[in-house]
């Protein structure tokens, strides 16, 4: 039986010397413990005749360490595998049937994930989802990839396709009776309908600069606006247009202002004339509008360091400002430092604000910290529902269907068969992911739904 | 008991092509099947292997026959039945060079049109484009005999245009049977076949089996006349041990009025082939002088009409067409059926019937909301008073019908000619089998067509990877390819494939090459002349303001935009045939699609050219579900691809089967005896990613 804390064996000669002086062996993981009990004696030297062993998964980043151990008689000793911890063992023993030890260290086979997948364990989403476990960047991505490997995600994209095979029963239909006498008009539209349903698929981001980050364990996407201003420009004006698009399509937004908006010129220091200074004179409507309109929205306002007064009075009167309507009652003092308690995090109506500066440092942990904590409640729950897609491949997928299914969206009612064609385009796309929609599938819709035939 | 392997090729016949969506029985690949697997378009080898043990009754062995053959009694190929599968079946084995026989029940039955008497429609409407493409008869004996020409689909695009023609039943078999009697290389001759004839020379049998094999070697007639020949085409489609039932009533029989062949129903069930009834049905046939026209919506004719052959410029009765008149049931309809539905044998069996053309009482059954179902009312020829209601397929009893019929408009005083009636049959596939079984028999290589070549291929495939649980109809959602596969460019498909494979006449073949030369001129023409969009403006051609120049083939992709639109610009155009201009506008209208359907297709190929070989052990490849692997050893795909395109076959068996195929295609070990290793890392990388691609 393989240990409780140990890595998988998988192998690669080559790396032999190198793996050596890796620091996962020499540190955490002592080989002989290992491979403990073996007859033979191990060396870390590639020779015909020893058994021999070497890391094969990138190093650092994998969330299986794969070791691969060659040599006369490393068949006989195929119980050498073992994993990570506890979690991931549970995940390939339990979940996908791979008995571990037995299939990883065999004849040369140098990947567990196809083992599995030839003995018919896994279907083809739930193999991608263990791959994605081996190139786990991150913590969060792992646990994503192991709820794939329960085949989650096979329930969503089952929907899409069961709304597909809808869709293109209606104008296969139309096509292939139209000239029948119960095919109703609207027919066409109705697929169109259907199709629309299908249309949001999320993670489907266009022309947008990102950058990808690890926070707290959690990657996350980071897509820089050339931010909110009114203008009259039109080049600049495209820019805020791409902006508020990008606003609505995240997850998550965060608006960053300079202290400074808020405050008349150089009067920062006097609350009362602060007050009086009116509301929004240096904060532009569009953003303010923008921050309003989006309850996701947090406000970090920076350059704290240009502030001489109390920051919690300032802060106050920020968010009085920014969301004049809210009642501020029960959130007075300092609340917006101690925003990362448990009550404020789990309240999504309240309003988020946090004193930064980047020039000094101040309140950026503080921010960090409470960020992490709501990546952990909001994406806890949607790693659960395994919407997210971890896969290039899918990913690439699903965006030609949401293509072929917007080309479909645009064709008038005289391109029926074009029409069909985008819908069968982006069936065949989905389809990839989870099993080939079959014409027959699609007729058997039609001829439920209609009488045709004379 | 006999088994008979896959390799067996027996085609049924019925109504090849006819009907359409408008027609309720004709189905393409016919009505039902004697086999479950009847049909190997792309094997080399056309004969019946008959595997028995023990017993055998009508089963004939060669050895036991006294007579050799003579040249008398010895044919390359013989056709059994004479409908519309073995007309083409026959013509087609007889084109290829090879000495045919065509053996039919009655000489005078030949070119019959069972059901209704109409040819073509949706995706039928391309099939028999595809027949006369490879110099077929039936497009070009329906422009003779048809009496209503309409393009279906008109308003959807050419892509799914669907010619069809109502048929005058006795010209269709008076032209029919004029074309055959005149056919070269093609005999005809009456006579009932009671049994298939089996070869001497018997494999031994096989250890622990008891059981040999045989190959086909003729068939035995009533008569005991034995007709030798190595290729036997079965085409006999409702014969087969076919049943009518009318009410509660059931009898043998192939037609109404003829018998059934009951003999050699047998034969081939102990030949081990697989026989099943399926059901179908067809509607009361109604005296035309009973019902009052003058309440209904007639439906015209296209005007001028268009010609199903390539060969022909018009149609024989383009001024004298005949009308189709449209009327329907009622409540009043719907509540005799339902009162009497316990009457009707057909209902109470469980046998299955086509999901496409339900007959009255299952529309009833099924969509009990309907208030009124549509009937059209198609002559069925010049000199005839017969019509036949189309829509209205039923097995009542005779008195309930004539009831049910009467409260519908129009047919207040009809008088019924003939009951509807339900009938079972056996199934297959006719063209290509002619042209096979000839081809084979010659020794030449076979016409292959692929899904991505034809209508026909797309049906071959269905019919052996999925095998037959309704009578098989065609329909354009069945092709993956549907803006390739089109009724205008059947012969830009399949006449040249058919040419080179030799069953395409010389006569057509070049009158096919100077319409090719024609249309290539005009799409060099037009490619060649590229403008700027403002240039097309002053054409009245302003569709785009990009400033990208066009070329005038680029300019038909646009919409609404014609041919004739460019006769200011391209004079030349004016003098190519309409009718190759009208190619050329199609395919200028889907040019963006068709190259990306193009790069499918070359996908496609791929995988359709990873053959599988047809001895393959399926039961030693490791890791194959029980149940895909039984899938595997009936199907027996002839490719990759086709093995893909089995119901329920799973990614992961794919992967198997293409890991052990390409591993047994290698040398099974290197130099030094050493078994090598289940392929290179590049190579199981490459499944790998074959396998994504699944």
């Amino acid at each position: 039986m393989p240990s409780m804390s140990r890595a998988p064996v998988m192998v690669r000669d080559a790396w032999l010397r190198r793996m050596c002086q890796h620091p996962i062996y020499s540190k955490k993981y002592h080989l002989e413990a290992h491979l403990r009990g073996r007859a033979t004696k191990l060396r870390y030297e590639n020779t015909h005749l020893d058994t021999i062993f070497a890391l094969s998964t990138h190093p650092g980043k994998a969330g299986i360490a794969v070791i691969r151990v060659s040599g006369p008689q490393a068949k006989s000793k195929h119980d050498t595998g073992y994993i990570t911890n506890a979690k991931t063992e549970a995940c390939f023993n339990k979940e996908t049937n791979v008995p571990a030890n037995k299939r990883i260290v065999r004849q040369g086979d140098s990947d567990l994930v196809p083992r599995a997948f030839e003995n018919d364990k896994l279907d083809l989403t739930e193999v991608e989802g263990l791959a994605d476990l081996l190139n786990a960047e991150t913590e969060a991505q792992r646990r994503l990839a192991l709820r794939q490997a329960d085949g989650g995600l096979r329930n969503l994209y089952d929907s899409w396709r069961t709304q597909l095979i809808q869709s293109m029963a209606l104008i296969e239909a139309l096509i292939d009776f139209g000239e029948d006498e119960n095919i109703e008009d609207d027919v066409y539209d109705n697929a169109k309908r259907q199709a629309a349903i299908v249309s949001p698929i999320p993670g489907t981001t266009r022309d947008v600069v990102e950058v990808s980050l690890d926070i707290g364990g959690y990657p996350i996407l980071i897509g820089d606006t050339a931010g909110l201003r009114s203008s009259k420009d039109e080049i600049e004006m495209e820019g805020v247009r791409r902006a508020q698009d990008r606003i609505s399509l995240a997850d998550i937004n965060i608006a960053i202002l300079p202290v400074t908006e808020f405050l008349g010129t150089s009067r920062v220091l006097s609350d009362n004339d602060y007050t009086s200074s009116g509301s929004s004179q240096g904060v532009d409507p569009i953003v303010l509008e923008a921050i309003r309109r989006n309850p996701k929205t947090m406000v970090l306002i920076n350059k704290m360091d240009l502030s001489r007064s109390d920051t919690d009075n300032i802060m106050s009167k920020i968010r009085s400002q920014l969301w004049p309507e809210a009642d501020h009652g029960q959130s007075n003092g300092p609340e917006y430092m101690k925003g990362r308690g448990k009550e404020d995090l789990s309240n999504s109506n309240k309003h988020r604000l946090w004193a930064i500066s980047c020039q000094t440092g101040d309140g950026i942990a503080m921010f960090l910290q409470d960020f992490i904590n709501m990546l952990k409640e909001r994406f806890e729950t949607s790693l659960t529902s395994s919407t997210s897609i971890t896969q290039y491949r899918h990913r690439k997928h699903l965006e030609n269907c949401l293509q072929s299914l917007e080309a479909f969206q645009n064709l008038g009612v005289d391109d029926v068969v074009l029409g069909a064609e985008e819908l069968r385009h982006a069936a065949s796309d989905l389809g990839r992911i989870t099993g080939r929609v079959d014409v027959e599938e699609v007729l058997d819709v039609v001829f439920r739904e209609f009488c045709i035939g004379k | 008991m006999f088994q008979v392997s896959k390799r067996l090729l027996l085609v049924s016949h019925s109504t090849t092509v006819s009907g359409s969506s408008r027609s309720t029985f004709s189905t393409l690949a016919s009505r039902s099947r004697v086999a479950t697997r009847v049909l190997r378009h792309n094997t080399q080898v056309w004969s019946t292997q008959s595997r028995h043990t023990g017993q055998f009754r009508s089963v004939t062995l060669a050895a036991s026959q006294a007579l050799p053959p003579t040249p008398e009694t010895s044919y390359d190929v013989i056709v059994v039945g004479g409908g519309h599968a073995g007309s083409e079946a026959c013509a087609a084995a007889a084109r290829t060079g090879a000495k045919t026989l065509l053996l039919t029940q009655k000489l005078d039955t030949i070119g019959e049109m069972s059901c209704n008497p109409s040819f073509g429609g949706v995706g039928k409407g391309v099939l028999v484009r595809e027949i006369d493409a490879l110099d077929g008869l039936c497009g070009r004996i329906s422009d003779l005999a048809g009496v209503q020409f309409r393009i279906l689909n008109r308003s959807k695009g050419p892509a799914v245009h669907g010619p069809r023609a109502q048929i005058d039943r006795k010209l269709y078999k008076k032209h029919m049977q004029k074309a055959l009697h005149e056919y070269p290389n093609l005999t005809i001759k009456a006579g009932s076949v009671s049994d298939i004839v089996l070869g001497a020379e018997i494999l031994p049998p096989t250890p622990g089996q008891n059981t040999v094999q045989g190959e086909i070697k003729g068939i035995k007639l009533e008569s005991s006349e034995v007709i030798h020949a190595p290729k036997v085409i079965i085409t006999t489609g409702t014969f087969l041990r076919g049943e009518i039932h009318i009410g509660l009533e059931a009898y043998p029989a192939g037609r109404i009025n003829e018998e059934a062949s009951i003999g050699l129903s047998d034969s081939l069930a102990q030949a081990g082939f697989e026989l099943s009834r399926l059901k179908t049905g067809t509607p009361p046939r109604l005296d035309g002088k009973t019902i009052d026209y003058s309440r209904l919506t007639p439906q015209h004719g296209d005007m001028p009409p268009l010609p199903f052959s390539f060969l022909n410029k018009e149609v024989a009765n383009a001024h004298n067409q005949l009308l189709c008149y449209q009327t329907s049931t009622n409540p009043k309809t719907h509540e005799i059926i339902r009162n009497n539905l316990h009457k009707s044998i057909h209902i109470r069996e469980t046998v299955k019937g086509p999901r496409y053309c339900p007959s009255i009482e299952s529309k009833i059954m099924r969509f009990a909301t309907k208030e009124a179902h549509t009937i059209w009312l198609e002559p069925e020829g010049y000199d005839t008073d017969v019509v036949y209601p189309n829509g209205i397929s039923m097995t009542l009893p005779e008195k309930e019908q004539i009831e049910m019929l009467r409260t519908i408009k129009g047919l207040e005083n009809v008088t019924v000619l003939r009951c509807g009636y339900g009938y079972e049959e056996a199934a297959a596939q006719g063209i290509l089998a002619g042209i096979n079984a000839g081809l084979a028999a010659q020794s030449k290589p076979p016409l292959i067509l692929t899904r991505a070549d034809a209508y026909i291929g797309v049906l071959v495939d269905d019919l052996i990877t999925k095998g037959v649980e309704e009578p098989y109809r065609i329909f354009t959602s069945r092709s993956e390819y549907r803006l390739t596969l089109r009724a205008d460019n059947a012969d830009l498909r399949l006449t040249r494939k058919g040419y080179e494979a030799g069953c395409v006449t010389e006569y057509r073949w070049n009158a096919y090459q100077r319409m090719e030369q024609e249309m290539n001129r005009g799409i060099e023409l037009m490619s060649e002349f590229k403008l700027s969009p403002a240039k097309w403006a002053e054409y009245g051609l302003g569709k785009s303001d990009d400033g990208v120049k066009r070329s005038a083939i680029d300019m038909l992709s646009f919409p609404n935009i014609k041919m004739e639109d460019f006769y200011e610009a391209i004079p030349e155009l004016k003098e190519i045939d309409p009718f190759t201009q009208a190619k050329i506008e199609v395919e200028g209208a889907y040019s963006v699609y068709l190259r990306r359907q193009g790069a499918e297709v070359t996908a496609f190929m791929r995988d359709e050219s990873m053959e599988l070989p047809s001895d393959l052990d399926y039961s030693v490849i490791p890791n194959l579900s029980n149940e895909n692997r039984s899938k595997l050893e009936r199907v027996r795909p002839a490719t990759l691809g086709a093995a893909k395109r089995i119901e329920g076959m799973t990614p992961t068996s794919i992967l198997e089967l293409l890991k052990y195929v390409q591993r047994t295609k290698r040398p099974a070990t290197m130099a030094n005896g050493e078994p090598i290793r289940s392929g290179s890392r590049k190579e199981r990388l490459r499944q790998r990613m074959l396998a994504k691609e699944f």
